[in-house]
């Protein structure tokens, strides 16, 4: 993610989480894919993952790649989301000690990450505890 | 009738108490919480800017309207603190929302006015047939100059606004505006800092503009300070907006619910927009609302809004703003606060 071409190509899945469904078996492909893999059928339409979802499991990042040095330590999470899909990113806005398996948590767009001082800025999303 | 179709605010969760900032300068805190009228200030995280709390504020907007984010046909972030000095914040906002790629962007910039000036074209595109709906989006992520007054202030947030001519929540009944060229606060091309005039700031500058615009639209709409419910002003600090509101003949209940400075800052360009979203979030259908921004250099944009019945069927569909102002707060030190404004030079 860290040419503007690559950056640009990911657009649609980092900043609306467009994802792509199998019309005759359901499944959602989040990147979108031009073929099914489960019954190969070729007619997929396009649709957004839910933006909410829970915590299925957790690490905490203390050595990261360098672009999210000046973030370190923090939480990466697989979440799956209310749709049933699962994706992978960083929890943020909590403490470490009250992420917890399950937790309920929602889509917040943020900057990922700056190339350098004078590249590109790169936003996504990145989960945060739900509003109670 | 044009208006208000959908409204929605962002507030950071860090916060840094006055006491923290006067500890590192030397400075008398009790003298600064009393003089600004502010007690603590929100601070970005190093993940969020002004591009960030405009996404999440005009998310919090499409909620409340319940519109298709296609039929957007303009939308526009006002900002001092925009993350590129080449490269639209507006396009991403945009496109995070869905609005692209049939759709008019700008950024803009005035000081603490950008949200409504934002608005203000947002709002007279919608009136004019030009556009179905206009969004306007109030958001800075303000920096102070170590150890200067303004540090005690210099906050977070944004505020997003959709306008149509249809579902309204709020009528806007008025619009004008009062400029004059006053040189009060300005930055410099590759200045890091904003100066300002001291004193300066006060009489000729904040209190003539407000008043200006304040006067300027009762005359306009043929509106007296007790017709109105409710008053939102600039709040570079806590004392002004009640200063300036007694100036004019508005009493203090009118002020305070959209009042959020003492535990908010001043959020600059997101500063009167969130205080109409806390206000319109207590508001009730028929209430009559006065909106009188300031921005240095100098100048206010005034709106008259009339909240309808709609009010009670929203209110509730996005989060209210000061449940954002006191949910989840994380109270930094300094060092963290320095580290998160990028005020810690690092080793290239
Ligand atoms: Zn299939």
């Amino acid at each position: 993610m860290s040419t503007p071409a690559r950056y640009w190509r990911e657009i649609p899945q980092r900043y609306r989480l467009e994802a792509n469904k199998c019309s005759s078996c359901g499944k959602i492909f989040f990147p979108p894919r031009l073929l099914c893999n489960v019954c190969q059928s070729k007619d997929l339409e396009k649709t957004k993952l839910a933006e909410t979802g829970k915590v299925l499991t957790y690490t905490i990042i203390r050595v990261p790649p360098h672009q999210f040095v000046d973030q370190a330590p923090y939480a990466v999470g697989i979440v799956e989301l209310d749709d049933g899909v699962k994706i992978m990113g960083q929890v943020v806005d909590c403490d470490f000690e009250d992420i917890k398996i399950g937790m309920k948590v929602k889509v917040e767009f943020r900057k990922l990450f700056d190339v350098g001082e004078s590249g590109i800025l790169c936003y996504g999303y990145k989960f945060v505890p739900q509003l109670r | 009738m044009e208006g208000i179709v959908g409204y929605g605010a962002y507030i950071p969760r860090n916060r840094i108490k006055v006491e923290e900032i006067a500890k590192v300068w030397g400075a008398d805190a009790p003298s600064y919480k009393k003089g600004l009228m502010l007690e603590e200030k929100s601070v970005p995280s190093l993940d969020q800017d002004t591009i960030t709390m405009s996404v999440e504020a005009s998310k919090n907007a499409l909620k409340r309207a319940l519109i298709d984010p296609k039929d957007i046909g303009a939308v526009y972030i006002g900002s001092e603190s925009h993350p590129y000095a080449v490269k639209p914040s507006g396009t991403v906002l945009a496109e995070a929302i869905g609005a692209t790629p049939d759709v008019h962007t700008a950024d803009l910039e005035f000081a603490c006015k950008a949200g409504t000036e934002g608005m203000f074209i947002a709002l007279n595109l919608v009136a004019s047939g030009v556009i179905k709906y206009g969004l306007g989006v109030g958001a800075d992520t303000s920096q102070g100059a170590p150890g200067d007054a303004l540090e005690y202030s210099a906050a977070a947030g944004a505020a997003a606004f959709i306008f149509g001519k249809e579902n309204l929540v709020a009528k806007a009944h008025e619009t004008y505006s009062y400029m004059t060229d006053t040189p009060d606060f300005w930055r410099r091309e590759y200045q890091y800092y904003p100066q300002h005039g001291g004193r300066f700031t006060g009489d000729p500058a904040y209190f003539k503009h407000i008043k200006g615009a304040a006067r300027g639209i009762m005359d306009k709409a043929g509106m007296k300070p007790e017709d109105f419910q409710y008053v939102i002003f600039h709040q570079p600090n806590g004392k002004f907006p009640f200063r300036v509101g007694k100036m004019l003949g508005f009493k203090k209940e009118q002020i305070e619910p959209g009042w959020l400075v003492n535990k908010l800052g001043n959020t600059y360009s997101g500063s009167s927009p969130l205080g109409l979203t806390s206000t319109l979030d207590i508001s009730q259908p028929g209430d009559m609302i006065l909106l009188v921004s300031y921005g240095s250099g100098a100048g206010s944009d005034g709106f008259v809004f009339e909240v309808t019945e709609r009010i009670n069927e929203v209110r509730e569909s996005a989060p209210k703003t000061r449940d954002l102002l006191s949910h989840n707060i994380n109270y930094l030190e300094y060092g963290e606060y320095a580290k998160f404004r990028h005020k810690i030079r690092k080793a290239d």
